[in-house]
């Protein structure tokens, strides 16, 4: 049985079918990757999973419960954590500071009303902040402002950060778009990393090829709007449906 | 010390030794002077200086960290008036009742406020705030006159009931005290042509400022303080990070409500009146300008802001043509026509349009206030010395 | 059913007043993105513009009567206007009866030149700034224009009359075969509702049937594509803001005989143009204008004597009322979109 579930699920916008009887299983401890030509349904799918859409029918379920109609900060206190597009982090906070929210936010929960104690009293958390960005190797920059980093170093954060949450499952949206072939590879890196020192599941979204098949144990083939082929990265590449859905032969 | 790091307790000393000093560094001309018209260490004044202070610290919790724009600060400032001024007449003339019953009732007024407002972000939140002031407002001058006194304001009375209070006599003007020391009382000091005068007003109405600037220090270095800040980089982050930014928002909008209600009851325990004009909104406005003048999200910028405002307001009302005319009295007389022609529009009644331009200014060229205008200074004067021993590297910061 | 007609028409002017500042808001906003806190001083202005145009028509030099005696016997000092030089005294009273209308051909070379030089001087360099910055500017600047004003022409309201033609009253009462006087209403709010109707329908036809306002519609849905396109958007902004400074400018001029300007007038209307820019959807032209309408007449209404013995004070806050409901429960306004200023 997975950790995230996805049965059934349909969705309409107007007259277009985005989503149609998408059925998804992504097991625990691997990494799952869903690919699929542009205009295949990814982001509709994904934005099924963090509480942004709710889907017309079917199921989502994570560890056994459902994801819809929640909110996204209560997706995220389940043990949902997401990286973006482009990097989504505090830009005028220190990078030490990002973290640091974070391990509060593990911590106390969506709210919590501690005005009165120092942040720098916290010294456990100083503790477990510091970890991360060792883990990400980004202690260096602690003290620097988050919008003056390389877009890599802010891919980094964001993923210290949400390491800093234990989460039990992580999205990762296109982690490598815009990005040149240096920093994709060390994301990579980064991520074979991660997976190998905490075994957190993850499913990524993504385009580039040499990114799935340098990480992903699993693929679902997204095409219009359905999931046609769900297997090995081995069995994938040579998978006649994934040509045809790859070269436009199904118009 | 009192949970406070160095650099922290060491601007927390720095406001305490100015407030306490105050009545000398706000009278450094001697009596008589020509100079001595920039004297602010009068009582009434020094008073506001602190009140508005109190005021400023507030909003900037909420403007300063959040980045929400509220434009209807001044309706907590008044419900604390009210609040406060009721108190007077119906229970005691001592002040602490009053002061109080108006943060609870800011408190109260702010958390409906908020509540609604707070449902929405950006522009719509500031015109939210600024309707929710402008119907305060209304209702003060029209059905609520009851309550309000409407135009006339409210004043205590010889007649009113105070139940604590023994009554006064026939004739007495009835005077807010804390326990038996009266606001408006003082001591002069004489010193060699100077006179500096002692106000036990100003001095309650310091303890408060200096206790309300320390909470915000706390407020500033908490995990709640943080996550406000955070509220303000990237409410995205903030939500998929697992935390509900509406708490914290929440939060603090009624704590700054509440610095506002306490200051509109320190107002009225200085004055002993209220009246509507204090919700209007170039109220609202003011204490906005007092924190972007001062520096918005900095801890010590919106007390220097709402005391460079409510200095410059009382000197420049009180600058008339004779004075201008004695300025540039060193001219040729058609230079001295023309700049007096020129200054006059500024002065005296002109205040507002001379704060209408700073506020500009201000946010044109240095949206980080007084804070960032020292600090752009000074970082000039350090590269300076750094090129002079030719090291061009600029140490990076180190701090946490 | 008299009352009701008479509140409806007696809402109109007002409404006419927040349709005619909340679209050139909305105007603004939706090409721009700027909030701009000084368009309620633009219709201030536009208010003083006829003030000044009046002035100087009446402006007048003292000549010796020698026809007429004072008391003492001497020839009587009359003060002339120079304009009955130019044309003759009929011809000169009658040019200084209509100074209203006449206002408006300077007002509105002279508002677009305030509002292009607005643009190009402050508004543009804080395009890419914070939308709380924006507002800091545009009140600290409303502050400026309405100080410089009080300064000039003093703190109390001007009486401005309109022309001898438009003094009287119409009688819809009789119009409509009720009773006689029941619902009179002054011809000059009739003028200034069908002023600001062409005024609006104007603004409409010019982004309805021009290459420019087609261009200004389309960067209102989507101002990246628009600028991608290389349409040179900057010049457009430019005179977007001129025209919008022009239309609040137009609203004031035309509005004095209703209400003596005073210098204040522009914020008081300004914080209800926001309200009925919130309450008809940010970035839509057309609730604007519905919302403008709908909340004048909703105050008349609430002004009703009937009504204020039920409720007193409603009329004060009706407006905000509506507005604090509407954000509540369609926060797009009546007829926003999405997307529009929602972080």
């Amino acid at each position: 049985m997975g950790i995230l579930e996805v049965k059934g699920v349909n969705k309409s916008f107007g007259g277009l079918r985005a989503l149609s009887d998408v059925n998804l299983n992504v097991e625990e401890g691997t990494v799952h990757a869903i690919i699929g030509p542009n205009g295949a349904g990814k982001s509709t799918l994904l934005n099924c999973f963090i509480g942004k859409l709710i889907p017309d029918s079917g199921t989502v379920l994570f560890d056994n419960q459902s994801l819809l109609g929640i909110q996204p900060h209560e997706i995220n206190q389940l043990g949902v954590s997401r990286v973006f597009q482009t990097p989504e982090i505090f830009s005028d906070l220190t990078v030490f500071e990002n973290v640091i929210i974070a391990c509060f936010a593990k911590r106390d929960g969506a709210f919590e009303l501690n005005a009165i104690v120092s942040v720098a009293s916290q010294k456990d958390m100083h503790e477990k902040a510091k970890q991360m960005l060792i883990d990400v190797n980004m202690i260096d920059k602690r003290n620097e402002i988050a919008s003056s980093l390389s877009r890599g170093d802010k891919r980094r954060l964001e993923m210290a950060m949400c390491l800093a949450q234990d989460p039990k499952l992580l999205l990762l949206d296109e982690p490598t778009a815009g990005m040149a072939r240096a920093d994709t590879n060390n994301t990579i890196d980064l991520l074979k990393e991660i997976q190998a020192a905490r075994g957190i599941t993850m499913a990524i979204i993504e385009h580039d090829m040499h990114v799935v098949f340098s990480l992903a144990e699993k693929i679902s083939v997204l095409a219009q709007g359905t999931v046609i082929v769900e297997d090995k990265p081995e069995n994938i590449k040579g998978n006649p449906k994934v040509q045809e859905a790859y070269l436009g032969g199904a118009h | 010390m009192l949970g406070l790091n160095k650099k922290d307790f060491g601007l927390l000393t720095i406001v305490i030794i100015l407030t306490v000093f105050a009545p000398f560094i706000l009278n450094p001309f001697p009596e008589g002077s020509a100079l001595a018209q920039f004297n602010a260490g009068y009582p009434d004044l020094m008073q506001r200086l602190v009140i508005f202070g109190i005021f400023a610290i507030g909003f900037n919790i909420l403007f300063g960290l959040t980045g929400y724009l509220s434009f209807g600060h001044a309706a907590f400032l008044g419900a604390g008036s009210y609040a406060g001024i009721w108190m007077i007449k119906l229970l005691t003339l001592n002040i602490i009742p009053a002061i109080i019953a108006s943060v609870i009732v800011a408190g109260l007024f702010s958390l409906i406020v908020g509540w609604i407002s707070l449902r929405r972000s950006g522009i719509y939140f500031s015109i939210l705030t600024l309707a929710f002031a402008q119907m305060s407002y209304s209702l003060a001058y029209s059905v609520l006159t009851p309550i309000t006194g409407g135009e006339t304001g409210l004043q205590p009375k010889v007649s009113d009931p105070r139940i604590f209070d023994a009554a006064l006599a026939e004739g007495t003007t009835p005077r807010a005290n804390f326990f038996g020391m009266f606001m408006n009382d003082s001591y002069e000091l004489s010193l060699a042509g100077w006179v500096f005068t002692f106000n036990v007003g100003y001095y309650i109405a310091a303890i408060f400022m200096v206790i309300a600037f320390y909470i915000s220090i706390r407020i500033f270095r908490s995990p709640f303080g943080l996550m406000l800040r955070a509220v303000k980089s990237n409410q995205q982050r903030l939500n998929y990070t697992g935390i509900q930014s509406k708490p914290y928002t929440l939060a603090a909008f009624v704590i700054s409500g509440m610095y506002a209600g306490l200051a509109g009851g320190l107002l009225v325990a200085m004055d002993t009146q209220a009246g509507a004009e204090r919700m209007f909104w170039t109220a609202s406005g003011e204490v906005v300008l007092m924190t972007i003048l001062g520096g918005s999200g900095t801890l010590i910028g919106p007390v220097l802001g709402a005391g460079f405002i409510k200095y410059f307001e009382n000197i420049v009302s009180k600058i008339n043509e004779s004075i201008l005319q004695a300025w540039f009295s060193f001219m040729p007389e058609a230079l001295q026509e023309f700049f007096v022609a020129i200054f006059y529009p500024f002065i005296g009644k002109g205040w507002h349009l001379t704060l209408g331009l700073i506020f500009m200014l201000v946010v044109i060229f240095l949206p980080g206030g007084l804070m960032e205008g020292g600090k752009r200074i000074s970082d000039l004067f350090r590269r300076k010395s750094k090129t002079d021993s030719g090291s061009g590297k600029v140490a990076p910061e180190a701090a946490e | 059913m008299d009352a009701i007609i008479l509140q409806i028409l007696n809402g109109l002017d007002k409404g006419s007043a927040y349709a005619l500042i909340a679209l050139g808001l909305t105007l603004i906003f939706g090409t721009l993105g700027v909030v701009n806190f000084a368009h309620g001083a633009l219709f201030m202005i536009g208010a003083f513009c006829a003030v000044t145009i009046s002035r100087l028509l009446t402006l007048s030099h003292t000549v010796l009567d020698e026809t007429r005696t004072d008391f003492l016997g001497k020839p009587l000092k009359v003060d002339v206007p120079y304009i009955y030089e130019i044309f003759g005294e009929t011809a000169g009273n009658t040019i200084i009866d209509w100074s209203v209308p006449i206002s408006i051909l300077f007002a509105i070379p002279i508002m677009i030149l305030i509002g292009v030089i607005m643009e190009r001087g402050l508004i543009r360099h804080f395009y890419k700034r914070p939308h709380a910055d924006q507002i800091l500017v545009t009140f600290g600047l409303a502050i400026v224009l309405q100080e410089v004003i009080k300064y000039f022409y003093g703190a109390n309201p001007i009486p401005t009359p309109a022309p001898e033609a438009f003094k009287g009253s119409f009688d819809f009462g009789a119009m409509l075969g009720l009773e006689a006087s029941g619902i009179i209403y002054p011809y000059w709010r009739l003028v200034y509702f069908a002023f600001s109707a062409i005024i609006i329908g104007a603004v409409f036809a010019f982004l309805q049937f021009t290459t420019f306002g087609m261009v200004v519609r389309a960067g209102m849905a989507d101002r990246e594509t628009v600028g991608l396109l290389g349409i040179n958007i900057d010049k457009r902004f430019t005179i977007m803001f001129g025209l919008a400074a022009a239309v609040a400018g137009l609203a004031g001029v035309m509005y004095t005989p209703i209400n003596s300007p005073n210098y204040h007038m522009g914020m008081d209307f300004l914080v209800l143009s926001f309200v009925v820019v919130v309450v008809g959807g940010m970035g839509s032209l057309s609730g604007a204008v519905l919302a403008g309408f709908l909340l004048g007449i909703l105050e008349s209404f609430a002004s009703m004597t009937v009504v204020l013995e039920a409720l007193p004070g409603i009329n004060q806050i009706i407006i905000y009322l509506v507005a604090i409901i509407v954000l509540l429960t369609r926060p797009r306004g009546l007829m926003g979109k999405a997307g529009v200023m929602e972080e």
